[in-house]
């Protein structure tokens, strides 16, 4: 059994059924890219794994259906690590608090090791440690997101967009250190991004939405040399 | 409780239309109401009639309660603007009536109208700054009002008009003689004077309920709701927001301050005790348990707010082996009541009303 | 010179009070964007309980273990409100919330009366009511001024420094993000309004022998309490308390040279007003009125 496995999924704003019934799957260790074009439901997607959203169908995160759980209970049993779309930075916070409530639901006593850890990854969150999180640029704030959510120690990480408002040298900067996060640390990854070609580069598999539906999957070679997609999402 | 919001200020509940199209067992309700106006009317006349004494004096006071009710629905109900103050408004408009009788001599009956004109003014100004304060902050300076109110009035500066801690005594407002005549001439009895005050009273609080009917149903009203209702498409739409508010906020205080008028009338006698910030969530818990965004639900809230003492009286002396503060019971009804109507019946007891007079209606 | 500096450090005593009252206040601001008007009654209410625990018609406990008792008495009842009363209308639009507030406050002013009667009442202070620098300040004030500090150093610490304070600050600040991190906002806000509940509490207990225990014993203190929430400004708890501090200061200064003590609640009511109107971010919050 794949470690995050989702069946029928539908979530609901209000009355609006934006997500229309869809199968997808995470395997332990691996990146999966989910593309698609705005409004088709990426977002909507990992806020239903986290239970952000009002969802239906089943998503089973190692072995355990977690539709209805509530958020905060999902994140802190099956060390899911979603970094937002808009990067959810506390703004009033310094970056390393920052860092400490990406570990808030740990017990273990090396927090403080792993400050070290984001660091080694984000030397540039060291230089800005004590500075009010607010005040970075967004780059740096989208570095401090991934770095907290890697403070949870995360199964798993959804991340939203990561390479938004970031330069494209930053980018690919960013997507690098994924890659090695996912293997120094064997942490499976949703990937959703507009910069198809990135995303493609390090994920194994890939799923394509359409307005609330899987239009296409299968591994993510394939889906790179696809024609359509070539033309729709990756622009040669 | 709906969570869907218009401004992020007003419930969604204030935003139900106007049940123009209503048709109750084939009668409009715009004519039903007109009807229920005539009904209350007639009400109004009869109960002197019938009652005399402490009686009648009760009666009026659910009239001043009504009006003082229906000045924070005008504001809160049809404008959207918050008061938690509007104890200050009834106490200008009390001291206002009692220093024309006490330092100018004035019958009682000249006040009202130079009272209510001191009151839209007072109100009016007070809105101004309201203005550019956004709904909480908005009741929260409405709230200091009330409190600084009582202070106020005590003040040594100003107490050779006031009487400060003391207070006013007033004139008894005996009935004019042509109208003693009539009445003697055609019951053979004198008109007491708690008879006469309670017309008195009714007088002035139906001219009054008539105003705000009509208003709330003219194009001033319609304004009113629209800016409720969404502020800046008001305002695109061509009304003058801040005249519109300030004003609405003066007519409110008027109608409060006409009915602190009348409490000093009724009582004949005024103290700064009487202005505490108890009596405006007295006003509060006449509005929002009657229905805020309706005038009708001013009626049920005045009589509301003035019987749970009595209510809370007679439980207390029913209990009276446990009970040895009884005086505390109201305010704890009244808190009761608030939170079980924002809870249950957001709509007030006017918006049962209306659901009952919908599902009749519906039922064919 | 003398009356100044009387006046000065008296002002600094009950300025502590408001203090207090403002950070509550502060701190229920900052987590659901309300105005918690009844925070002056509940504090009220929790130092009736206190003369309950210490009175010798009541318990007959001593003060300090009544003290501790009703902190924590108060932290379980203002966590209990959140819960029961505020978490369902949360989505609620702001008259609801106001209604709400008003009704705790009727209620709890009602029920004070009630259980404990109207006469008002001493209430014991452990530091007695000896000049303590004669002329200037007496043991009571001064040990206001201890308690207070005491506290907010201990409040301080809380926030800045443990991992749950940090996490009901991020929680305050942003829910949503909180959620994402597995912080449990509903069990922070209830925790926020305990605190809150157990400050005002410690108010209560400061100024009660000063003021004398009555049912509304805390309306105008609580007005001065908002008037050093609104000057220090409303998101910003350090604000809060300076502005208090200011606030008491500016009472006694206020009240003893210029409009005299009988225009001391109207000195608040100006205050409030022309800080919303000419600074509403106050001195150290940022701005959160917003004009319509
Ligand atoms: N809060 C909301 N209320 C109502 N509808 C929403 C809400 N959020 C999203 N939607 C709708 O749900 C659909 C999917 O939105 P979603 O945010 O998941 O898209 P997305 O694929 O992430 O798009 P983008 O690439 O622009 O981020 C859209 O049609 C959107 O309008
Ligand atoms: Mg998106």
């Amino acid at each position: 059994m794949a470690l995050l496995e989702i069946k029928g999924l539908k979530a609901y704003y209000g009355q609006i059924e934006a997500l229309h019934g869809f199968d997808l799957e995470l395997e332990e260790g691996e990146i999966t890219a989910v593309l698609g074009a705005n409004g088709a439901g990426k977002t909507t997607t990992l806020r239903a794994i986290c239970g952000m959203v009002k969802a239906g169908g089943a998503i089973t995160v190692e072995g355990e259906n977690v539709v209805g759980m509530s958020t905060e209970s999902i994140v802190a049993k099956h060390k899911i690590a979603h970094v937002p779309e808009g990067r959810g930075t506390f703004v009033r916070v310094s970056t390393e608090e920052n860092l400490r409530l990406g570990a808030f639901t740990r017990r273990d006593r090396e927090i403080e090791k792993d400050y070290e850890r984001v660091y080694h990854y984000f030397p540039r969150l060291k230089e800005r440690r004590s500075q009010q999180a607010g005040t970075l640029s967004g780059g740096e704030q989208q570095m401090l997101a991934v770095g907290r959510a890697l403070m949870l120690r995360p199964k798993i990480m959804l991340l939203d967009e990561p390479s938004f408002g970031l330069a494209p040298i930053i980018t690919e900067e960013l997507f690098d250190i994924l890659g090695q996060i996912n293997k120094e640390e064997g942490v499976a990854m949703l990937v959703v991004e507009q910069n198809a070609n990135l995303a493609l580069a390090i994920s194994k598999n890939a799923y394509l939405l359409e307005t609330g539906n899987v239009a296409m999957m299968g591994p993510a070679d394939q889906i790179m040399n696809d024609e359509q997609v070539r033309k729709s999402y990756l622009g040669y | 409780m709906t969570s869907t919001q218009v401004n992020g200020n007003v419930p969604a509940f204030l935003n139900e239309n106007p049940k123009d199209r209503i048709v109750v067992l084939g009668v409009p309700l715009p004519l039903l109401e007109r009807v229920g106006l005539f009904v209350l009317l007639a009400a109004v006349v009869v109960l002197p009639m019938v009652y005399d004494g402490y009686d009648i004096y009760e009666f009026g006071k659910i009239l001043m309660y009504m009006l003082a009710v229906l000045g924070l629905n005008l504001l809160t109900g049809f404008n959207g603007q918050f008061s938690l103050g509007h104890s200050a408004f009834f106490a200008v408009g009390a001291y206002s009536t009692a220093i024309m009788m006490d330092q100018l001599g004035m019958p009682y009956w000249t006040t009202i109208i130079p009272a209510a004109a001191v009151c839209f003014v007072a109100g009016f100004l007070f809105g101004l700054p309201a203005l550019r304060l956004d709904g909480l902050f908005l009741a929260l300076a409405t709230f200091a009002l009330a409190i600084a109110t009582p202070q106020l009035l005590k003040y040594d500066g100003i107490a050779h008009l006031t009487g400060g801690v003391q207070g006013i005594v007033l004139d008894t407002p005996y009935p004019p003689a042509w109208i003693d005549s009539i009445v003697m001439s055609i019951t053979g009895e004198e008109l007491s004077v708690d008879r006469w005050k309670y017309m008195f009273t009714a007088f002035v609080a139906v001219i009054m309920f008539a105003g705000a009917w009509n208003l709330v149903h003219s194009r001033t009203g319609r304004a009113l709701i629209a800016i409720r209702d969404n502020p800046l498409s008001a305002k695109t739409m061509g009304i003058n927001l801040a005249m519109f508010k300030s004003s609405a906020f003066g007519v409110s205080a008027m109608y409060t301050g006409v009915a602190g008028s009348l409490f000093a009338i009724m009582d004949e006698y005024l103290a700064p005790e009487s202005f505490t910030f108890a009596e405006a969530i007295k006003f509060l818990v006449g509005g929002v348990v009657g229905g805020i965004a309706s005038l009708f639900g001013a009626i049920f809230g005045g009589w509301f707010v003035l019987e749970i003492p009595n209510i809370a009286d007679l439980v207390a002396s029913s209990l009276a082996d446990y009970i040895n503060n009884p005086q505390g019971l109201t305010g704890l009804i009244y808190g009761l009541f608030l939170i079980f109507t924002v809870y249950v019946m957001p709509m007030g007891a006017a918006g049962l009303v209306q659901i009952l007079v919908h599902r009749i209606s519906t039922k064919r | 010179m003398d009356l100044f500096i009387e006046q000065t450090v008296s002002g600094l005593a009950t300025g502590a009070i408001y203090a207090c009252l403002a950070l509550a206040v502060v701190m229920i601001y900052q987590a659901i964007d309300h105005f918690n008007f009844a925070q002056g009654e509940m504090a009220m209410f929790s130092t009736y309980i206190a003369w309950y625990l210490m009175d010798d018609a009541g318990l007959g406990l001593p003060f300090w273990v009544a003290f501790v008792a009703c902190i924590v008495l108060s932290f379980i009842g203002g966590a209990a409100i959140e819960r029961i009363v505020f978490a369902p209308i949360s989505d609620a639009p702001v008259l609801s919330h106001i209604i709400v507030f008003i009704a705790l406050f009727s209620m709890f002013n009602s029920l004070a009366g009630f259980l404990f009667d109207f006469t008002p009442k001493n209430f014991e202070t452990p530091f007695g009511h000896t000049p303590f620098i004669d002329g200037v300040i007496s043991s009571h004030r001064v040990g206001m001024i201890a308690v207070t500090l005491i506290l907010l150093g201990l409040i301080y610490a809380f926030f800045r420094f443990t991992p749950i304070g940090l996490a009901m600050r991020a929680a305050a600040a942003s829910p949503e993000s909180a959620r994402l991190v597995g912080v449990r906002v509903g069990f922070m806000l209830a925790l926020g309004w305990g605190l809150a509940a157990s400050v005002g509490a410690v108010a209560g207990m400061l100024i009660a022998p000063i003021t004398f225990l009555t049912p509304d014993m805390m309306l105008g203190t609580l007005l001065y309490g908002f008037a050093g929430a609104v000057v220090g400004g409303l998101t910003s708890p350090l604000g809060a308390v300076i502005g208090g501090f200011m606030v008491g200061i500016l009472e006694n200064w206020m009240g003893t040279f210029v409009v005299g003590s009988q225009l001391k609640l109207t000195v608040a009511l100006v205050l409030i007003i022309v800080v919303l109107l000419v600074k509403p971010a106050g001195l150290l919050g940022r701005v959160v009125v917003k004009r319509v």
